[in-house]
């Protein structure tokens, strides 16, 4: 069978038999979807609020970070309500077991966010770093490649999941040749010692977040196809040289 | 319309079956299915009512011999052994091919008596003391003889429902079968003598090819490892268990097993 074939048989389904189940199931995914509309927001806002140095807006994103979280949990709730009340099977079976894993990869994008959007206040207290505009060209690669995901959630698109994919690669070589070029930023004035550092943190969270983009990536494939794809994260480990 | 087939090697085949089909009359209930079943493990049969998996059940102790108007074509294989040929004597067959049914059927006579009754009509026991210990091993394989040890003349229609199940399933037994064909064994019991049965036919599985028809697909899931999905009389796809249930191939398969059954 190939993918086109997989993908319609996937997402042209006939309706339940049971309506209520069927109900639950497109709840749970239209849950996730919103939930990720939300981190997505997250994401992109405290990039901003990092290149702005908007401290407000940064504060906002901390704030909302909690309804991420509140939203995961209502996400599992109602994951172990289907398993317990429904026992779902095959695609729905895939689709239930996506939707927990994803809510809490997207957790994790959230409390990353946060993360960043603290450092924005500290970075805020010296002069603006050279080095922001880098950042910047890399967040935005990540919540594109979020963006991309989340629509390949949405739209059972295989393609747009293994695209994202692909673009982990290249966030990871921006990270690196970003770490490297901090470093030499903090041997050449130590005085830039404390705002580099904490660039760095924001460029390895964006990472990071590339990371769990790259993992929802994988779910979607796995619910699209019912096949496992873990790829061999050693070789793309972007700290493995440095 | 062909089947769809998982990429599983099944090297010890115990049944094979080739290109069965099977008329009652001028209708055809089940045409074109080929599979090959493995020995010691549980084989489940599904798929909505009238879709022939019962029917191709039975063409595998040929009880559809017992319907004038039945015609079964095509190949059944027991151990590379043609069983339709007119060699093989179908009461004989049917020793090797047990069955168990839907509803309990217990003889109506003794406890004792419903198990002794096959070897002793196959002659496999020459005395008493040989008998004694059949009934009492194909009753404790049936997990049944601490129940009712006590009480073997007692009418086996006594029993509980669940224990006239397991009492038949001892019957078959009994005889020393090498393949059990069970027609959904808990479809009229609780859930208490279902999973006895289930934990049973499990342990069974050690020594015997089980073939299961079953309306349960959480049963099929819980006690087989391959399992057959018929749909309007074809065989519409066949695979390891865990495979069927989570990623099946065929569209129909999918809409069955996931309830989206229009």
């Amino acid at each position: 069978m190939s993918s086109d074939e997989r993908q319609a048989m996937n997402t042209n389904f006939q309706t339940h038999t049971v309506k209520s189940f069927g109900e639950e199931l497109d709840r749970l995914s239209d849950d996730v979807a919103r939930m990720g509309g939300l981190v997505e927001t997250l994401v992109s806002d405290c990039l901003q609020a990092v290149m702005r140095r908007d401290g407000d807006l940064a504060d906002s994103v901390i704030e909302r970070d909690r309804q991420v979280d509140q939203m995961e949990r209502d996400i599992e709730k109602r994951v172990i309500r289907l398993f317990a009340l429904r026992q779902p099977m095959a695609t729905d079976l895939r689709m239930t077991i996506a939707a927990y894993r994803i809510s809490h990869e997207l957790e994790r994008i959230g409390d990353l966010a946060k993360n960043i959007a603290r450092r924005c206040r500290v970075l805020n207290e010296s002069e603006p770093h050279e080095m922001t505009r880098s950042v910047d060209r890399m967040g935005r690669l990540v919540v594109s490649q979020l963006h991309e995901v989340l629509n390949a959630f949405s739209a059972g698109s295989l393609d747009d999941a293994h695209s994202a994919m692909k673009t982990d690669d290249e966030i990871d070589e921006i990270y690196n040749s970003l770490f490297r070029e901090l470093l030499t930023y903090m041997m050449e004035d130590a005085r830039t010692i404390s705002p580099s550092t904490q660039m760095l943190f924001v460029a390895k969270n964006l990472e990071r977040i590339g990371d769990h983009n790259t993992n929802i990536a994988e779910m979607v494939h796995y619910v699209l196809t019912g096949e496992d794809w873990r790829r061999d994260r050693s070789m793309s480990d972007p700290d493995r040289e440095s | 319309m062909s089947t769809v087939y998982h990429d599983t090697q099944i090297e010890n085949a115990k049944v094979a079956l080739d290109a069965v089909g099977v008329t009652y009359g001028s209708k055809t209930a089940v045409s074109g299915v080929s599979l090959r079943i493995p020995d010691r493990s549980v084989t489940a049969f599904i798929g909505p009512s009238g879709c022939g998996k019962s029917t191709v059940l039975r063409t595998i102790n040929r009880m559809n011999d017992t319907i004038d108007i039945a015609r079964v074509s095509g190949s059944v294989k027991i151990d590379g052994e043609e069983i339709n040929s007119k060699s093989v004597d179908p009461v004989v067959l049917r020793a090797r091919v047990g069955m168990v049914f839907q509803k309990p059927n217990p003889f109506p006579k003794s406890i004792y008596d419903n198990i002794a009754y096959g070897p002793r009509i196959h002659g496999l026991a020459s005395g008493k003391s040989e008998l004694d210990a059949i009934v009492e091993t194909s009753l404790k394989k049936a997990g049944l003889w601490n129940e009712v040890a006590d009480r073997l003349d007692q009418p086996g229609t006594s029993l509980s429902g669940g224990q006239q199940q397991r009492l038949v399933i001892a019957r078959a037994i009994a005889v020393s079968p090498e393949v059990i064909l069970m027609d959904e064994p808990c479809s009229a019991l609780d859930p208490i003598a279902t999973a006895k049965i289930e934990e049973l036919i499990d342990e069974l599985r050690e020594n015997y090819c089980i073939i299961i028809v079953t309306h349960s697909m959480a049963q099929a899931a819980r006690v087989s490892q391959m399992t057959a999905f018929f749909h309007l009389g074809d065989l519409v796809e066949y695979g390891p268990t865990e495979a069927i249930f989570t990623n099946p191939r065929d569209q129909r398969t999918q809409d069955y097993i996931t309830g989206r059954f229009g």
